[in-house]
């Protein structure tokens, strides 16, 4: 009861921060609104009522903490074909269906559709969704409204447009035009300042509150008429009233047409890949480190894209730009989306008027800018530092879904990077055999309590989610090791998802290791590169991966040596008894301290010859002694099989240390030098510290843990462990 | 808690480049268990052949080792399933086969045929050798089936005549038994704490089979459990493979129908992806 009333308060307290973030959001969600669905060529105001609707449901069902629902960037395009095929009363219905199909998405637990999309595809799609935005709401900025069948040639246009701009007559577009073009100016400066009174306002309501004063200025200073022509002027925005008394007519008469359900599933489709991508982007962001519930998202998003249909309004969907302004001012949960709805609506009510008095060129300029941000040069540039590869998925995705569709677009992308993935493996087989196959092993280690991942076959798009299912179920405090040695391919989707866990672990103090890609093979340098396990592996080695990099780093951190280079040479390991019976193939990712005293390496090596033999990969530390000890053996009891090489000798039991000696299997041929070197402090050491596998041959210590490759933070322990014991042995 | 020991032993040989190692670890094997071997030859018997096996047998022949070779031509699968109910084997050894370039190994279709049919146990080995591999680490199956305690029981008692160190017991416990979905902080810490429960539960479930095995058979090993939350039948495999296993220890198929051949399961995963040698209890 008394969490209950806890809660209660809490909430109470958050109160005030969540109500000025929504306020905030509001201020962009006004201009966005209006503007999303003017290039939807939607009623203006259908935009604010999907935005008051989502706030309202969303915040009331939904399952995530911070995020904001509203019209989206994303279906921009789908929702001006839906609107421009089959006429805006006929679009609500189909508003309405794919609400009803996303929410049937979010009680089929269908939340983990996205991870079937190959990252490089959803990127073009993004990128070409952002080029429509961009070509068409440009000419208007510009005052030059054109018509035209084929996005693409929107874009082609551009040039003309501003040269016609340049050479306008007309006083009516030369204002218009300058407005846009301030807007525009306006966008991309407003991130360059830093001042915190400026920064108060955002910059789409900036352009609003300016155009709105200038157009007073004329009216009430100047008594004069606005000089932007009226044809650029947003025009039927309804009072409140209107808006309440005069609901749409839903037109449900062309739902057995085929345009009709093409229009519902790329709604779907999009609305819930734009949901899904911004609930995961604000996931990361949240300060509290909450998990969303993405299928109860799901739902709520659908209900509200019913619910917004019925009143006249757009598709609901989750917008990662207003939440992110929602989570960097301070909201706290989900009362601030429920805000930012009041807002609008008090907006609505209070200036519907004044509303018409924005331009429309400078409501484009947000569009355009929006637009150029969805397929900004530096997200190409960035695709393009990948590899080749994933250009020519990106590029693909992009220009069909220019030329065609969305639906079309999306699924050639996915094409195309299946058929790239057999041309790269030169094997379809690989994938035909395994794609079924539950190809990840997830178990928590007994002796420490680390989640360990290991992944057989291949890893990509295809089967990531089976991947993503097991990561799903570790809380993020805990440590991840994720071993890929026994895949031969994993693919940019998989990789950049990695990426994405890994930097949710370490926000929420957890730790996530990717290991074994050492000895795959990529075209970049890229840490996002796709990569195939060769059957031969090639001596120099393209771009290191990122447990190369942070060993690099942890180097450099310390001031140690770092070689990720194959040393075949290892003599040095030949003496001790451990490797007796196995053949060393080489060292690499060598990590020492400059005198080479102490090193930390990866070890590949096999115990057996020809067809028995087995490859294993280690972590192991080597440190030189400055005297001579005697040989000996050290390993928790019961861990026989590693030291079965020494079968035939004893355990050594130390006088009066019990513990240690039910503990610890202590083995070596000089007993008597041995009892001598083990004294208190040494068996103390011992006793207090983790165990490891310790062996000596007389002049250096040969010190591992398990039988597979360690992650970083295993690495920085043992070597942590390594200099303390070099100190206790030299006291 | 009887244990049924394996007292004959039988494999089929056929002129292979693999049938000097073949015939080596089953007899290896049969001394190591204490058996009698059978050979099985499907073909037409020959002095030449016999001469042959029996050059091969040489080394175990003069140590005691009692052997008796069987020729039957016919269907190899018919042939292998008659003898064996004949000359009442225990334990039937079958090749693998490897896949080309790659280190994987599949059962072939004529082996697989006899490891569905076969009334007795089945070990299947991946990579015969002539010299001895020792065998180190056994994982044996933990499911929660009537056919496990007779189960864990053989592993021990292979181990124990293999002189392994030591015996891994894997618990699966399918994504059903946790009848939750994670899908925010709320229920993957339920989801976490069923988990604890299931390990728990399971551990002890094994703990009580372990102690109704003669100590004899347990006391030289390490024995660890170790619970995993994935497919059945097929993760157990993959277990095996990472944690480096020599063999693995699995209950038999309950029954095999059309369906289950189309949709793969348990025994039938191993059967496509041998992750190492695999004894299959009856």
């Amino acid at each position: 009861m008394s969490s209950k009333k806890n809660n209660i308060k809490a909430f109470f307290n958050a109160l005030p921060k969540n109500i000025f973030s929504g306020f905030v959001v509001s201020l962009i969600a006004l201009p966005l609104g209006l503007g999303l669905a003017m290039a939807s060529e939607a009623p203006p105001i259908s935009g604010i009522i999907a935005a008051v609707v989502g706030g309202v449901v969303v915040s009331l069902f939904g399952g995530s903490h911070v995020t904001i629902a509203g019209p989206g960037n994303g279906l921009v395009g789908v929702l001006l074909v839906a609107i421009t095929t089959l006429g805006l009363e006929s679009a609500y219905a189909a508003i309405i269906c794919s609400g009803i199909l996303l929410a049937t998405l979010g009680f089929l637990r269908m939340g983990k559709l996205a991870d079937f999309f190959p990252s490089s595809a959803i990127q073009g799609m993004l990128a070409a969704i952002g080029l429509i935005i961009l070509g068409k709401q440009f000419h208007i900025m510009l005052a030059h409204k054109i018509k035209r069948e084929d996005t693409i040639d929107y874009l082609i246009e551009i040039p003309y447009t501003i040269n016609d701009a340049i050479h306008y007559d007309k006083t009516g577009l030369i204002y218009a035009a300058i407005a846009g073009v301030l807007s525009l100016i306006i966008m991309v400066l407003y991130p360059r300042i830093r001042n915190k009174y400026l920064q108060l306002i955002p910059a789409p309501m900036w352009i609003v509150i300016l155009s709105i004063g200038f157009s007073y200025y004329f009216e009430l200073v100047a008594h004069e008429t606005n000089p932007i022509s009226s044809l650029y002027m947003i025009s039927g925005i309804p009072e409140f009233k209107e808006i309440v008394a005069q609901l749409p007519t839903v037109d449900f008469g062309k739902v057995i047409t085929f345009p009709f359900w093409s229009s519902v599933l790329a709604l779907t489709l999009i609305a819930s890949i734009e949901s899904l991508l911004s609930i995961k982007a604000v996931d990361k962001l949240d300060p509290e480190k909450r998990r969303s519930n993405v299928n109860l998202d799901l739902k709520a998003l659908g209900l509200a894209t019913i619910g917004s249909g019925f009143l006249g309004g757009l598709n609901v969907v989750t917008v990662i730009a207003r939440s992110s302004v929602n989570v960097n001012n301070n909201a706290s949960n989900r009362s601030s989306n429920f805000f930012h709805a009041t807002f609008l609506v008090i907006f609505i009510v209070l200036f519907s008027t004044q509303l018409t008095r924005i331009p429309l060129p400078a409501l484009m300029a947000i569009l355009v800018f929006t637009g150029y941000k969805l397929a900004s040069p530096t997200s190409i540039r960035r695709i393009f530092s990948i590899g080749k590869e994933q250009v020519i998925i990106f590029l693909g995705t992009l220009f069909v879904t220019l030329k065609v569709g969305l639906i079309t677009g999306i699924l050639s992308g996915v094409l195309v990077t299946f058929l790239i993935h057999i041309v790269i493996n030169k094997s379809i087989s690989l994938f035909l055999r395994n794609v079924l196959k539950p190809n990840v092993l997830m178990y928590q280690e007994q002796d420490n309590g680390n989640y360990y991942v290991s992944v057989k076959h291949f890893c990509s798009f295809l089967n990531f989610y089976r991947l993503k299912e097991k990561l799903d179920a570790v809380p993020e405090n805990r440590d991840v090791i994720i071993d890929f040695s026994l895949c031969e391919f994993v693919d940019h989707t998989v990789m950049e998802n990695l990426n994405n866990y890994r930097e949710l672990f370490i926000k929420r103090d957890g730790h996530f290791d990717v290991i074994g890609l050492d000895l795959h093979d990529s075209d970049s340098q890229h840490p996002f590169a796709l990569r195939r396990l060769l059957p031969v592996p090639s001596i120099i080695k393209s771009g290191l991966t990122r447990r190369q990099n942070n060993i690099e780093e942890l180097a450099k951190n310390y001031t140690l040596t770092y070689d990720s280079k194959k040393e075949k040479e290892t003599y040095f390991l030949d003496k001790f008894h451990f490797f007796r019976t196995k053949s060393i193939h080489h060292i690499y990712n060598k990590l020492s301290t400059k005198n080479s005293v102490l090193s930390v390496f990866d070890i590949e090596f096999s115990e057996g010859e020809f067809i028995a033999k087995e490859t294993v990969r280690t972590t192991m530390l080597h440190i030189t002694l400055d005297e001579k000890i005697p040989e000996f053996t050290l390993d928790r009891e019961g861990f026989l099989e590693k030291v079965y090489a020494f079968a035939g000798f004893k355990d050594i039991p130390i006088q009066e240390h019990s513990d240690f000696n039910n503990r610890f299997y202590l083995l070596g041929e000089d007993e008597v030098a041995i009892k001598t070197l083990f004294n208190n402090d040494i068996i103390h050491f011992f006793e207090s510290n983790p165990y490891y596998h310790i062996e000596s041959n007389g002049n250096s210590l040969l010190i591992f843990s398990k039988e597979r490759l360690a992650s970083i933070k295993e690495v920085k322990a043992l070597f942590d462990f390594g200099k303390r014991l070099k100190q206790v042995f030299s006291e | 808690m009887s244990i049924k020991p394996f007292n004959t032993i039988g494999i089929g040989v056929t002129f292979s480049p693999n049938l000097k190692a073949n015939i080596y670890e089953a007899a290896r094997l049969s001394q190591m268990l204490k058996a009698r071997l059978v050979l099985i030859h499907v073909g037409d018997k020959s002095p030449d052949k016999e001469a042959l096996f029996y050059s091969i047998l040489e080394p175990f022949t003069k140590s005691e080792l009692e052997v008796e070779i069987v020729f039957q031509p016919g269907d190899p699968v018919d042939v292998i399933l008659s003898t064996s109910e004949e000359k009442q084997i225990d334990l039937l050894i079958l090749g693998a086969l490897q896949r080309e370039k790659f280190l994987k190994y599949y059962v072939g279709s004529i082996a697989r045929k006899i490891t569905r049919k076969a009334k007795c146990s089945i070990l299947l080995l991946i990579n015969p050798s002539v010299e001895r591999i020792p065998c180190k680490h056994i994982v044996v199956n933990g499911l929660k089936d009537p056919k496990t305690e007779q189960t864990i029981a053989s592993a021990f008692y292979v181990a124990n005549s293999l002189k392994a160190k030591k015996v891994t017991i894997v618990e699966e416990i399918t994504q059903d038994e946790l009848a939750i979905k994670v899908e925010d902080d709320k229920s993957l810490r339920k989801a976490n704490i069923i988990k604890e429960r299931i390990s728990l539960r399971e551990n002890a479930r094994v703990k009580a089979i372990i102690e109704d095995i003669p100590e004899a058979h347990t006391k030289h090993i390490s024995i660890k459990s170790q619970p995993i939350f994935g497919k059945k039948g097929y993760s157990i495999g993959h277990y095996a493979q990472i944690s480096r296993a020599d063999l693995l220890v699995m209950n038999s198929p309950s029954k095999m129908t059309f369906w289950d051949r189309l949709f793969p399961h348990d025994i039938e995963h191993i059967l496509t992806e041998l992750p190492t040698d695999v004894l299959i209890i009856q």
